[in-house]
């Protein structure tokens, strides 16, 4: 099984590096901005200070010779983001090992006016991760330590850059479970999880991060270390801080330990990859699903009959479940419960009943747990397929179920045969993962779709971005989903937190909201 | 023709295993079960031979405790068209396996048994062989690929050897061991599992078949493979040398 694992991150890893390399060849005349040429411009901000030699020397002392990296090739990781979308032109990459070394960094840029990206994985699907121009990145990979694990209450302390695959090693051997599970497992680190609030495959059972994350360690553009690293359940003193910094996308600090709750591990994991013939049976499924699998439902996610025809093509290894014909919709529903006998009972009764009913057209139900993860790998795999498929326009958008699929179906109309529209998502949580897949990245297809996505969102009191954040691509989209009262106030934390505003610049909030005065 | 498939319960193979502290055994209490991934291979081809229309029945046998059963109807749900369950709540080796095997045999007279080359959980790749033995049928083991004649009643079969393959020509009744690259085992759907239900599991015990049970091997200590140690970095070619010599002892 660990041979397994190795050999995947090595795949995984190749196909990134190999998809980064494929765009910087394709975007070079686009080198330092950003590949959204429709959309509003950005301009460096000019308060922001460059980088000198002594700058460089001060690093040194405090990182040593290894924490100060210049080296072309890593930068040029560093710089493009997992898509090869975005891509800054950072000369300088910082790797602390500590706190106190990140404290020290931060307190001296801030001084300096020099702006910095926290980094982590770098996994992020909003441009958020990498710089706009010349930030210095701040990565925390280094800082991977587990720092404790109570065994009684399952609460997990760590470092920031811990990769969210070891942690969940790490757990499975205490009889636990990280409460967020995602496709990126293998490479994003658990700072960056908290700070994008990360949703992912078991939302529907585990809840958000705003309630698993039990404290958190961050430091403030001044340096100033916010400890905050609290282990328990329950403590109302006071104005709770450290929601602030889960999901601000690093604009307000850079977390440097988290603790988390992990729920036990339970032992009866069952799933089933099912086939629907149309979108109302899919939420009739979703509302019996809730009903008579309640307690132990722990994942449902669909996919549209295009986003199952790109991962057949696209991804290594994969066969159709069903075959031999793709179905207009399919449903993959995990139960997780501590009885093994009683929950296959269960879940197959709730199926053949579906069956009976019309709701299900067709189904298979994992033998084994090496069946149950080719179904998950069809899922999971969806961005890596669209990646291979060639250039795509991802939207992340929370919608009132009931209308969820009219929007996919009218952006197939305003698209027309020029890209295909794909479609996935956690429809257990209202989440739609919308995908335009195009030869090219093409002016005209985007315009397309933008703003026609968010104006169709906003209309329905939609999220233009459930669980990937504003970032980059987003910043100055934010009034289509939140009151210009509300951005008011976030604005004005930024500013009480950030004065200079050198933590991820140009993200997040609209600039237009810091205009120099 | 009807075709035999002995399949077994064992420990998921995605399952970290972890030795029992008594050292009697490994630990099975609340530990995913399933079929043995070679067993589902030989039913799958045993499945795709009937469904050519070169066999006119499939059963699924398997022997062991009551939740054996639940292999079992993972077995019919994958299409076999009925079952036999042999009870016994104690484990059993190659040998009594094929004793038994041999007596339901000489019942069912199938023309061709089926079983994986071998069960992840005991490594032992014994069975086929030695049923194969008592019934003094020809054997096809490591089955790469295995093509019917009907009218000649033999099983071509392809053999993954240490040199590469080797193809025998087996005259029918035959013994044939599926090995990994057989095929890809289908996934039970929905129908096939409610199908599942009403199809018959006949339950026997090793005595109605007259099958006494005594095994000559008994398990001593079962222990972890010694743990990997760290690499070391030596400075020069005569550390390395010296360490060869001296510690490793290689040279």
């Amino acid at each position: 099984m660990e041979k397994w694992r190795a050999a995947d991150r090595l795949l995984k890893f190749s196909s990134r590096f190999a998809s980064a390399v494929n765009w910087n060849n394709s975007c070079k005349s686009k080198q330092g901005k950003y590949f959204y040429s429709v959309a509003t411009t950005v301009h460096r901000n000019p308060l922001f200070s460059s980088i000198s030699p002594d700058d460089i020397s001060y690093f040194k002392t405090i990182l040593g010779e290894r924490g100060v990296v210049q080296d072309a090739l890593a930068l040029d990781a560093a710089n493009t983001d997992w898509m090869g979308k975005y891509r800054g032109s950072s000369k300088l990459l910082l790797q602390p090992k500590n706190t106190e070394e990140v404290s020290q960094i931060l307190k001296y840029c801030n001084s300096r006016c020099l702006a910095v990206v926290p980094q982590g994985g770098n996994t992020g699907l909003v441009g958020g991760s990498v710089p706009v121009f010349d930030e210095v990145i701040i990565n925390v990979g280094l800082m991977r330590n587990i720092l404790s694990f109570d065994k009684v209450s399952g609460v997990l302390v760590c470092e920031a850059g811990c990769i969210l695959e070891n942690l969940i090693s790490f757990l499975d051997d205490e009889g636990f479970i990280m409460p967020l599970d995602l496709g990126a497992k293998g490479s994003c680190q658990i700072g960056g999880n908290v700070s994008t609030n990360a949703g992912g495959l078991r939302l529907l059972r585990y809840g958000s991060l705003h309630g698993s994350v039990l404290g958190l360690e961050a430091v403030l553009a001044n340096g100033t270390v916010l400890d905050m690293l609290g282990t328990l359940r329950k403590d109302n003193t006071g104005y709770d801080l450290k929601h602030l910094f889960i999901g601000s996308e690093g604009s307000l600090g850079i977390v440097t330990k988290v603790s988390i709750l992990t729920p036990p591990k339970l032992s009866s994991v069952n799933i089933a990859f099912l086939a629907c013939e149309d979108y109302t049976s899919c939420q009739k499924l979703l509302l019996e699903a809730k009903k008579k699998l309640g307690g132990i439902l722990s994942a449902f996610e669909f996919l549209d009959s295009d986003a199952m025809s790109l991962v057949l093509k696209h991804l290594d290894g994969v066969r159709n479940p069903l075959p031999p014909s793709i179905h207009n919709f399919y449903i993959l529903i995990e139960t997780t419960g501590s009885n093994e006998t009683f929950d296959k009972e269960n879940l197959e009764a709730f199926l053949l009943h579906s069956v009976e009913s019309g709701l299900v057209a067709n189904g298979v139900l994992a033998q084994d747990i090496n069946q149950a993860s080719s179904f998950w790998h069809i899922r999971e795999g969806l961005p890596e397929a669209l990646m291979k498929a060639g250039a795509v326009y991802k939207y992340d958008l929370s919608l009132p179920l009931e209308k969820m699929y009219d929007l996919v179906e009218e952006m197939r109309v305003q698209i027309g045969p020029a890209a295909k529209v794909v479609a996935y998502g956690h429809l257990g949580d209202g989440n739609l993962h919308l995908n335009i897949s195009a030869p090219a990245y093409d002016d005209n297809i985007l315009a397309k779709i933008e703003p026609f996505v968010y104006e169709w969102t906003s209309k329905n009191r939609g999220s233009i971005s459930a669980e990937h954040g504003l970032g980059l691509m987003k910043a100055a989209k934010i009034h289509y989903s939140k009151s210009p009262e509300t951005v008011q106030v976030m604005a004005s934390i930024k500013k009480l937190l950030d004065p200079n505003g050198i933590l991820n610049p140009y993200k997040v909030l609209p600039s237009s909201l810091f205009s120099q005065n | 023709m009807k075709i035999m498939v002995a399949i077994k319960r064992v420990i998921d193979y995605a399952v970290k295993i972890r030795v029992k502290p008594d050292k009697s055994g490994v630990e099975t209490n609340n530990v995913k079960m399933s079929m043995n991934p070679f067993c589902e291979i030989a039913l799958e081809e045993a499945l795709r031979i009937k469904e050519s229309g070169l066999a006119s029945e499939v059963i699924a046998v398997s022997m062991g405790p009551t939740q054996v059963v639940d292999t079992i109807r993972t077995g019919l749900a994958m299409g076999a068209d009925r079952a036999i369950h042999v009870d016994y709540p104690g484990t059993l080796y190659p040998l009594s396996v094929a004793k038994i095997l041999k007596a339901l045999v000489e019942i069912e007279k199938p023309g061709l048994i089926f079983l994986g080359k071998q069960a992840i959980d005991d490594d032992c790749n014994q069975t086929g062989q030695m049923i194969a033995g008592l019934l003094k049928w020809p054997q096809g083991t490591f089955a790469s690929k295995v093509v019917l004649d009907k009218e000649k009643q033999t099983a071509v079969v392809d053999r993954e050897v240490d040199g590469g393959l080797e193809t025998l020509c087996l005259d029918l009744p035959a013994v044939i061991t599926a090995d990994l690259r057989l095929n890809q085992p289908r996934y039970a759907t929905l129908p096939n599992i409610m199908k599942a239900k009403s199809k018959v599991i006949k339950k026997l015990t090793p005595e109605d078949l007259k099958v006494e049970i005594k095994s000559d091997i008994e398990v001593v200590k079962v222990t972890e493979p010694p743990k990997r140690k760290a690499g070391v970095l030596v400075s020069s070619v005569d550390e390395l040398i010296d360490k060869l010599k001296n510690e490793a002892r290689v040279v």
